[in-house]
């Protein structure tokens, strides 16, 4: 294994079922470090049932999944190491409303990693100006927009120093303009070299931003390509997908 | 005054100050027994759901004097004499417990199991989670229900008339048989309950709105 090449997420025919519907049906997908992966289909293509596997949100029953070295196939994976290198962040925040803007950044580090109050208060600062929030720190979620709460749970994702960001279809709740703040924060990550897969409904963003577009249909990756093949769709799944989006 | 004499009133306050003693001891042992029951009726493991809800349905099922029968009279067959307090206290401790765990049970579920997952994602261990995360959370819930029980606990005291507990009820009981005047008697006392319970009603009614409001 030569370690510069080797990808940071690799999915091999992966299956996953709830009951008896099978919603992924053989997942082939590989994300380089550094790399940007879009994924975008409807609703119900499996998008974000895959996304939630990379970091064992959900578990599958057949295939392959490794992640920053985890094997996630494994029957005795330890997801809480996992979590240490792949950070998530959810369509609905999910900030914990009882802690300020910097005590919710900060959690994780001193309870996980055993950070000092004093380290994770800079740690808050660096990574709340990263996201453009250095002056909420003692602000609590409710007193913030849609938007500014959406980039705290980003900081609180980043606070951990993940390896690898996960996105799940983050700006969807949020008007347009909030929506302008959230991926100008998603692009700076990307400009600065984390590795990250999003699930979107911004095609425009997707294709910007995205080293690889991957298009699922049905539980399967239907087409893959980089962020221009929106614009020349092969397959007239995505071709009608897209028909309207750009 | 009102046909009794200092004394009689002061002997009637002095239950009162008992009244006040074990719905204290009602409170704090119902917290003790009730806390875990809330945890283990909410617990992943079936075993201790079974075992916890098993439990709350029995108590809830039982009417508080049958309890105190039961504790009082049961703890005399083991040869042990106890002070009437005691085994007040412990059938209250039952009595509460079994309700404010169930109370809280339902304050731990309403908090969305999406801060679980996000407290997960972030890499806390299991206790963390519970502990900076969903109890906080939860409590803040639990505070205008708990308080509003705490009503119920002061008032269900006066059961404890049936094991010759001497609290309020009791000292009314005394001084009517040796005046005849049930009427201003129990008047005094039912004024002394709602002194008690008025204020602890109104504070779960304000409670209950701030929460509301946020």
């Amino acid at each position: 294994m030569s370690g510069a090449t080797h990808p940071m997420v690799r999915f091999h025919n992966l299956h996953k079922s709830y009951g008896r519907v099978e919603v992924l049906k053989g997942i082939d997908l590989e994300v380089a470090p550094g790399q940007v992966v879009a994924l975008i289909g409807r609703s119900g293509s499996g998008k974000s049932t895959a996304l939630r596997c990379v970091n064992g949100l959900e578990r599958f029953q057949a295939g392959e999944l490794h992640v920053c070295g985890h094997d996630l196939a494994a029957e005795k994976v330890d997801l809480r190491k996992l979590r240490q290198d792949v950070g998530i962040v959810f369509q609905s925040y999910n900030l914990f409303p009882h802690l300020t803007v910097e005590q919710n950044v900060t959690l994780a580090p001193r309870k996980v990693k055993g950070v000092g109050s004093a380290e994770a208060r800079e740690l808050a600062r660096e990574v709340l100006a990263q996201v453009g929030l250095s002056d909420k720190v003692q602000s609590y979620p409710e007193e913030l927009s849609g938007g500014q709460q959406q980039r705290v749970a980003i900081a609180r994702s980043l606070a951990m120093h993940p390896r690898l960001m996960l996105f799940d279809e983050v700006t969807s709740a949020l008007d347009p303009e909030l929506t302008g703040e959230v991926l100008r924060a998603i692009e700076r990550l990307a400009s600065n070299g984390m590795t990250m897969m999003l699930v979107t409904h911004e095609m425009a963003f997707a294709r910007s931003v995205a080293d690889q577009v991957v298009f699922m249909h049905q539980g399967r990756v239907w087409e893959t390509g980089p962020g221009d093949m929106l614009l020349d769709p092969q397959t007239a799944e995505l071709r009608q997908f897209v028909g309207n989006g750009l | 005054m009102l046909g009794l004499t200092v004394q009689q009133i002061a002997y009637i306050f002095q239950g009162a100050g008992w009244t006040i003693v074990l719905s204290l001891l009602g409170f704090v042992g119902g917290t003790i027994f009730g806390l875990p029951l809330a945890l283990a009726r909410s617990a992943r493991a079936r075993w201790l759901r079974v075992i916890s809800s098993g439990l709350v349905q029995f108590i809830q099922g039982v009417p508080l004097p049958v309890i105190m029968f039961v504790v009082y009279f049961g703890i005399s067959i083991g040869g042990f004499e106890v002070p009437a307090l005691v085994a007040a206290g412990l059938a209250m401790t039952l009595y509460a417990g079994a309700y404010l765990g169930e109370i809280w049970k339902g304050c731990i579920q309403a908090v969305p199991k999406t801060q679980w997952e996000a407290a997960e994602c972030l890499a806390l261990t299991k206790p963390q989670r519970f502990v900076h995360v969903i109890l906080p959370q939860a409590l803040r819930i639990a505070i205008p229900p708990t308080v509003g029980f705490l009503v119920q606990i002061v008032k269900n005291t006066s059961y404890a008339v049936v094991i010759n507990f001497f609290d309020l009820t009791y000292s009314a009981k005394v001084i009517n048989n040796s005046t005849f005047k049930p009427f201003t008697v129990f008047t005094i006392a039912a004024l002394i309950y709602f002194a008690i319970c008025f204020p602890m009603s109104v504070m779960a009614r304000r409670f209950e709105r701030k929460l509301h409001r946020n």
